[in-house]
């Protein structure tokens, strides 16, 4: 039984904040293993497991102010050992290690870029799955910050590069330039150029590089100037991201996210305007999110930037500067695989995600004018797909429209409506329905690009023959 | 565009360009200069929407280029397009109309500025993905071959794209079959906001084939001249069969990126710099002027003349109606005809 206590994180330190311990009794750590988070008025800091074992007991709540330094904090046994009330072991003071922040403080920006041979900070995963599939409740009088879905994507990027000295940027026109669409604004200046990469116009290199970076232990997140350049790179996304997790007995993990504008912009023609979302919802291996919401972003990213999985990431260009609540608390961090409920209704189930969630929220809100109350469904989460959700909505309401952006054929409309199919017959009174993209390359033409791609009236002229009302 | 009969099989000799040949140059790169800065406007009215990247400062790379091609050669760019349409010869009207997305444009308005073609001057577009035209290119040198003809693609492509992986792959096999192709790497210095020193090891371009066995030169591609005639020996090795050739031709492009470039990533002293002491236009009307190839009246005369076509491509551009709702479902796929 060995004691852990209370570490001084500078030499002047005398009692420190435990803010948030990042282990629960019974848990096994390792050296170097975070376990809790201690803050002092200058600077959080993470406390690192030095010896192996179990931890027995917590002694220090978390959250508990003016802890003196070698106060007792918790116990750990030897694998196996019985936890015993008091211990006799020799006590061991935690090791910590500064956050990436510290270190800037102090070394000179140069120094820093090159200062890779500093050990990477490595925090626990704390994936809030095991939070059980809630969105986090958000506390009593939170308040929130309207901000537009590009600077949450670049909060959540920059608030994972403190958190994790392994989590990196690197995309064409990332740093300098400050992101094609302005997502990485500011990050080069608090991060360098060791972590914030200007690529050259190469694709498939960076995303084999990226890949590679992953497997020897960096997360790196890859910027795609959009997803249309993807399918450049997007061998090495299935090939070398999503399968080799599975090909190597589970051993050899791939932290990536790529992410990056999905679908389409405006006016901008067929080669830049294409929904990829169904063809990476198709490959098992891959984890795919596709935020509405600003708040969403963060949250889902920031998970997205901490899952041991490659995670696909797919941003809208036209949602970039929408302006939306994001709660401000601190490391707000969503679950993956949980779709959100916008809008609750009896009538008829809408899913969407992405930009089209917007549509659905527009038909609802017109279905209402004709009596007919439209429960909203987003996916957020396309892989792994929350049929739970939307096959409880389903049992409610009797009938479903599939809204999505992209091509219909085989796409997530196709999967969903199969879904409710499979689980949900006999409560159906009508057969789903889906509204996409017209089966065409996206034309440039103002006239037919409007044509071509799904609006909220197609939602609303859904919604209403699935209802069985008068359509136009 | 000038200088150009239709359908001649006999190979024109590359001899020193005469003063009517020179004229023409300088009279076609008004043209693609105008046209683009009329472009300009119209997207800054909202006449041309999406991404439109304009040519202004490249103009002497595809006037010298295309003066030595024949109509049966194949053309292939990227996205940074206009410029290459007119020197291949295809219509004001139809190029402009293309960018309001009208039904009197090359893709009857659905592909706009980055993609168009044009099967009838040989021009295989207009391509969004950076890199995507060298194989095509390369495709397209390969099918000559095969077919026995004579005809040679000129792939033209960025200093940014170069550095795609795909281009080394077409290079390997360009070199490996002998294929009819010439590669024009138009080094604009930039791709996007990124420096070519920023984003290649080796910022010689013309050095990119060696490990290829393609020989490859530095031109300086704002002299119209020097463009005409590296072409014209690149372009007589890739017909008579020896291969490949890499032409790096060093231009500059004045404008943004596209229309929403903040440009923050060099100053106006470079850019005014280059306007004032390598303008290809600028230097060809003092070559004309100076041999006294022409008067500022004649000047003025051309200049009256671009101008005009000009203004009727972007009033045809304007009055030509929105393709037919129709055309929406059209070109999806060959439709075969009992
Ligand atoms: C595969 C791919 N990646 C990225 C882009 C976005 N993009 C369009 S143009 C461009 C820069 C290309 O620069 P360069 O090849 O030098 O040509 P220039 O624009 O200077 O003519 C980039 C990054 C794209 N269209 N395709
Ligand atoms: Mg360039």
């Amino acid at each position: 039984m060995t004691d852990i206590l209370m570490p001084a994180l500078s030499p002047t330190m005398e009692e420190g904040k435990l803010a948030k311990w990042l282990v629960k009794e019974g848990d096994t750590v390792k050296p170097g293993d975070v376990i809790a988070e201690i803050e002092t008025d200058k600077a959080t800091m993470e406390v690192e497991a030095v010896d192996e074992g179990v931890i027995s007991k917590l002694m220090v709540e978390a959250g508990t102010e003016g802890v003196k330094v070698n106060a007792i904090i918790a116990q750990l046994s030897a694998e196996g050992e019985a936890p015993k009330p008091k211990s006799n072991g020799k006590a061991k003071t935690a090791k910590v290690d500064a956050p990436a922040q510290a270190v800037a403080e102090t070394a000179a920006p140069e120094q820093k870029a090159k200062n890779d041979g500093h050990r990477l900070r490595a925090p626990e995963q704390k994936v809030a799955a095991a939070e059980g599939l809630h969105d986090p409740t958000l506390p009593e009088g939170v308040t929130y910050k309207k901000t537009a879905v590009r600077d949450a994507l670049r909060d959540a990027i920059a608030e994972e590069m403190r958190r994790d000295e392994r989590v990196f940027l690197m995309g064409e026109e990332v740093g300098q330039y400050q992101g094609a669409y302005k997502v990485s604004r500011g990050l080069l200046e608090e991060f360098g150029d060791r972590r914030v990469i200007d690529t050259p116009i190469t694709e498939y290199g960076f995303a084999g590089l990226g890949v590679g970076a992953a497997f020897g232990g960096l997360k790196p997140i890859v910027e795609f100037m959009t997803f249309n350049f993807a399918m450049q790179a997007i061998d090495h996304i299935i090939n070398s991201a999503a399968k080799t997790l599975y090909m190597s007995g589970g051993q050899m993990g791939c932290p990536i996210v790529f992410r990056g504008p999905n679908g389409a912009a405006s006016r901008v023609g067929a080669q830049h305007s294409q929904d990829y979302s169904a063809w990476y919802g198709h490959v098992p291996g891959l984890k795919v999110l596709a935020p509405y919401d600003a708040a969403d972003a963060k949250g889902l990213l920031k998970a997205a930037i901490r899952d041991p999985n490659p995670v696909v990431f797919l941003e809208h260009e036209l949602m970039y500067g929408v302006e939306f609540d994001v709660p401000e608390v601190e490391d707000f961090v969503l679950p993956i695989g949980k779709a959100r409920i916008r809008r609750e209704g009896t009538d008829v189930t809408l899913v969407a995600h992405s930009r089209m969630v917007k549509f659905a929220l527009d038909a609802a809100e017109e279905l209402a004018g004709m009596g007919i109350e439209a429960e909203v469904i987003d996916l957020r989460s396309l892989r792994p797909l929350d049929t739970e959700t939307v096959i409880e909505s389903v049992k409610k309401t009797n009938r479903i429209v599939c809204c999505e952006e992209g091509w219909r054929f085989f796409g997530v409309g196709a999967e969903i409506a199969a879904a409710v199919v499979e689980h949900a017959f006999d409560y159906l009174d009508a057969p789903p329905l889906r509204v996409a993209q017209k089966d065409v390359p996206l034309p440039y033409a103002a006239n037919l690009e409007r044509l071509s791609l799904p609006n909220a009236q197609d939602i609303v002229e859904a919604a209403k023959k699935v209802c069985y009302r008068e359509t136009e | 565009m000038t200088g150009k009969t239709g359908g001649a099989r006999v190979r024109k000799p590359v001899s020193e360009p005469q003063k009517a040949e020179l004229i023409g140059f300088y009279r076609d790169m008004l043209l693609i200069r105008r046209f683009e800065e009329k472009a300009g406007q119209l997207y800054g009215m909202g006449l041309i929407a999406g991404f439109c990247h304009l040519y202004i400062g490249q103009e002497a790379v595809v006037v010298g280029v295309q003066a030595i091609l024949e109509p049966d050669d194949q053309v292939i760019t990227g996205y940074r397009d206009h410029g290459h349409m007119l020197a291949a010869g295809m219509t004001s009207r139809g190029v402009m109309a293309e960018l309001t997305g009208r039904e009197g444009g090359y893709a009857r308005g659905k592909g706009g500025s980055m993609h168009m073609f044009s099967r009838e001057k040989n021009f295989f577009g207009g391509h969004g993905i950076v890199g995507a035209q060298v194989p095509l290119g390369t495709g397209l040198a390969f099918s000559n071959k095969y077919k026995g003809t004579d005809a040679v693609c000129i792939a033209y492509f960025g200093d940014g794209a170069s550095n795609q992986g795909q281009v080394y792959e077409a290079f390997n096999m360009a070199s490996l079959w002998k294929l009819p192709v010439v590669y024009v790497i138009e080094n604009n210095q930039y791709a996007m906001g990124t420096s070519i020193a920023r984003a290649s090891a080796e910022t010689e371009l013309f050095k990119r084939g060696i490990s290829f066995e393609i020989p490859g030169e530095e031109v300086d591609g704002m002299d119209v001249l020097a463009v005409r005639k590296a072409a014209a020996k690149a372009v007589k090795r890739a017909r008579d069969g020896d291969g490949p050739y890499i032409l790096e031709m060093k231009t500059y492009r004045y404008r943004g990126h596209s229309m929403s470039d903040p440009a923050k990533y060099r100053t106006r002293e470079e850019v005014q710099d280059v306007r004032e002491h390598r303008d290809p236009i600028e230097m060809l009307k003092k070559k004309l002027l100076d041999a006294k190839h022409v008067t500022e009246d004649d000047l003025k005369k051309i200049e009256a003349e671009v101008r005009e076509i000009v203004n009727d491509s972007a009033q045809f551009a304007q009055d030509s109606p929105e393709p037919h709702p129709d055309e929406l479902w059209t070109d999806v796929l060959v439709e075969s005809r009992a």
